[in-house]
């Protein structure tokens, strides 16, 4: 299913449209930050813990308890480090952190800008309400059933998650192949098909491959496309994308 | 030429100028100072890449390189949007203006918020003065054990915990009581109410119950330097959260939805005030107020003098906001 589309109109005349990123995408991005967080608050602590009382499990034990300097120095940073993860980053990195990053999404406001600092602000406060009663399950429910995919957070934020992969930035890297002869179209489909070759079972990748060959390469005959064995098929589509000079 | 060849040709032109797009936009993008000459680079930038967005969505839709063109230009757009960047002015603005704007339209609520926590509080005091057990509902076995053994919690607590702790323990506690009073402001300023009222009839109860054991005096002691900005500020956040359910209720834009997060936007602004208020009655609830060598005199100063400057700074005197005088008519 497409993802929905958020239009935006621009001085340019042309649109804007916005990919609004879906349930999954957002839970992604909040489950590598979690784990991200939750790693950096515990080395924090763990190392904080050996170097001011010698031993772990002297935190554990409670036998004496720790002085204020851990508190202030161990203890305070470890919350801050986990509490404040997602409002300091999304600050600095301009509507993104890095889980939101791998899962390939980015908050934008409602006008597709660069949310300010007080938007991003009032989005991680209203985490209190969205992360009622356990788990995220108010922010969920309302990602779920609202219709853009958003949270508390960002209904009072003004904000979205939209798709932001990076593989776009790639696109332009192997859009005009050297065989300036071969049709942009089928080119596109043909880098399509060999990025999904391994996943593909080889009747379907066959019958697709041999179609492609066939449009683009108009010197060869049908029984000639038959008789190519997958290895050859691949060799052959490879080499019209890429022909040695 | 045919169209396949004018495609062609139009791609192998434009090709060079795509393949610079990404470290371009990635420039852009860090950078915060742009001189005039490259905004509008930037925006010239943005006229091309829309003309080619628009020529490749109607030569090559759905394809790869169309999408990435609208990758592109939906970075742009968020670039050129973006909005002016200088701090010094943002915060003069926010508290000589923007606060004092808030505080004047939350008047009403500020009001009757405050209402419902002295109301609150005085059915607390109500509810123990009549019914002593149900103290039990409301504080905790360590506390009543105490007072109920003539000693309140407060005496020797910077003898247990030294007063940085003390302080940052009392500011998040806070600030958290603060935030779900205005978060709660969703549920149709319910939650809201729900705040302010346990809170003032806790408050309430609470005096009622050392009051039985001769020991209000002490707690007032206790309280004065620090809780007049700390139960102001719990009030003024529980505005705050009204503004969200009244915006809810009685929308003032064309959706609810756009009524909140208008409401959001401008009640958070109160917030931000009511963080720093709160820093500074954290210092004094950790500093001053268990330490026993200070008089109630000096605490009533302090409490009255940080009060005053809670006033000015939600009037915006405090951050020189000038009153602009109204005109003389003739």
């Amino acid at each position: 299913m497409a993802a929905p589309q958020v239009i935006l109109q621009s001085i340019t005349g042309v649109d804007v449209e916005l990919r609004i990123a879906g349930v999954g995408s957002r839970s992604f991005a909040f489950v590598i930050d979690w784990h991200i967080r939750a790693v950096l608050a515990f080395t924090w602590w763990a190392i904080g813990s050996l170097v001011s009382l010698g031993d772990i499990a002297t935190f554990f034990a409670g036998e004496e308890a720790p002085g204020p300097g851990y508190f202030l120095w161990v203890l305070l940073p470890t919350a801050g480090i986990y509490l404040f993860y997602h409002p300091i980053l999304e600050v600095l990195m301009r509507g993104s952190t890095p889980g939101k990053r791998m899962a390939g999404v980015r908050i934008v406001t409602r006008t597709g800008d660069i949310p300010s600092m007080g938007a991003l602000l009032i989005r991680n406060v209203f985490r209190l309400i969205d992360s009622l009663p356990f788990a995220y399950l108010v922010g969920l429910a309302t990602a779920l059933f609202t219709e853009q995919h958003v949270r508390f957070g960002d209904i009072a934020a003004g904000t979205l998650l939209i798709l932001d992969s990076k593989e776009h930035d790639t696109s332009f890297a192997r859009l005009t192949p050297p065989n300036r002869s071969l049709d942009p179209r089928a080119a596109d489909l043909i880098h399509e098909l060999l990025e999904r070759w391994t996943a593909l079972d080889e009747k379907t990748r066959g019958e697709i491959g041999r179609s492609l060959l066939a449009r683009a390469d108009r010197s060869m005959s049908p029984e000639q496309l038959a008789q190519l064995s997958t290895v050859e098929l691949r060799t052959r589509l490879q080499t019209l994308l890429n022909p040695t000079p | 030429m045919n169209a396949e060849a004018g495609m062609q040709a139009w791609l192998a032109s434009r090709v060079e100028t795509w393949r610079q797009l990404s470290p371009q936009l990635e420039a852009l993008e860090k950078s915060r100072n742009h001189s005039a000459a490259e905004a509008l680079q930037a925006i010239d930038l943005y006229r091309a890449l829309g003309r080619d967005l628009s020529i490749a969505r109607r030569i090559l839709p759905g394809s790869r390189v169309t999408k990435a063109l609208e990758h592109s230009y939906a970075k742009l757009h968020s670039i050129i949007y973006r909005k002016p960047h200088d701090w010094r002015a943002r915060l003069l603005t926010l508290f000589r203006e923007e606060i004092p704007e808030v505080v004047r339209e939350l008047r009403p609520a500020i009001v009757w918020v405050t209402l419902l926590f002295v109301l609150s509080a005085g059915a607390g005091w109500w509810l123990i003065s009549q019914h002593p057990e149900l103290i039990s509902l409301l504080a905790s076995e360590e506390m009543i054990n105490g007072v109920e053994g003539g000693r309140l919690w407060t005496e020797g607590l910077l003898n247990v915990t030294p007063s940085s702790v003390l302080s940052i323990g009392i500011l998040s506690n806070n600030i958290a009581v603060s935030l779900m009073a205005f978060c709660l402001g969703v549920l149709f300023g319910l939650g809201t109410f729900y705040i302010i009222a346990t809170n003032g009839l806790m408050l309430g109860a609470i005096f009622a119950f050392t009051h039985q054991h001769g020991m209000a005096g002490e707690l007032l002691k206790f309280v004065t330097a620090h809780g007049v900005v700390e139960l102001s500020v719990i009030c003024l956040a529980g505005a705050a959260g009204t503004m969200l359910g009244e915006a809810l209720i009685r929308p003032t834009h064309a959706t609810r939805r756009e009524s909140f997060q208008h409401a959001a936007t401008k009640a958070s602004r109160l917030l931000v005030l009511c963080a720093l208020l709160l820093v500074g009655c954290g210092f004094i609830e950790g500093y001053l107020s268990p330490d026993p060598s200070f008089p109630m005199i000096s605490r009533g100063v302090v409490g009255f003098g940080y009060g005053m400057v809670m006033i000015a700074a939600l009037t915006g005197d405090l951050f020189g906001r000038k009153r602009v005088k109204p005109a003389v008519g003739f």
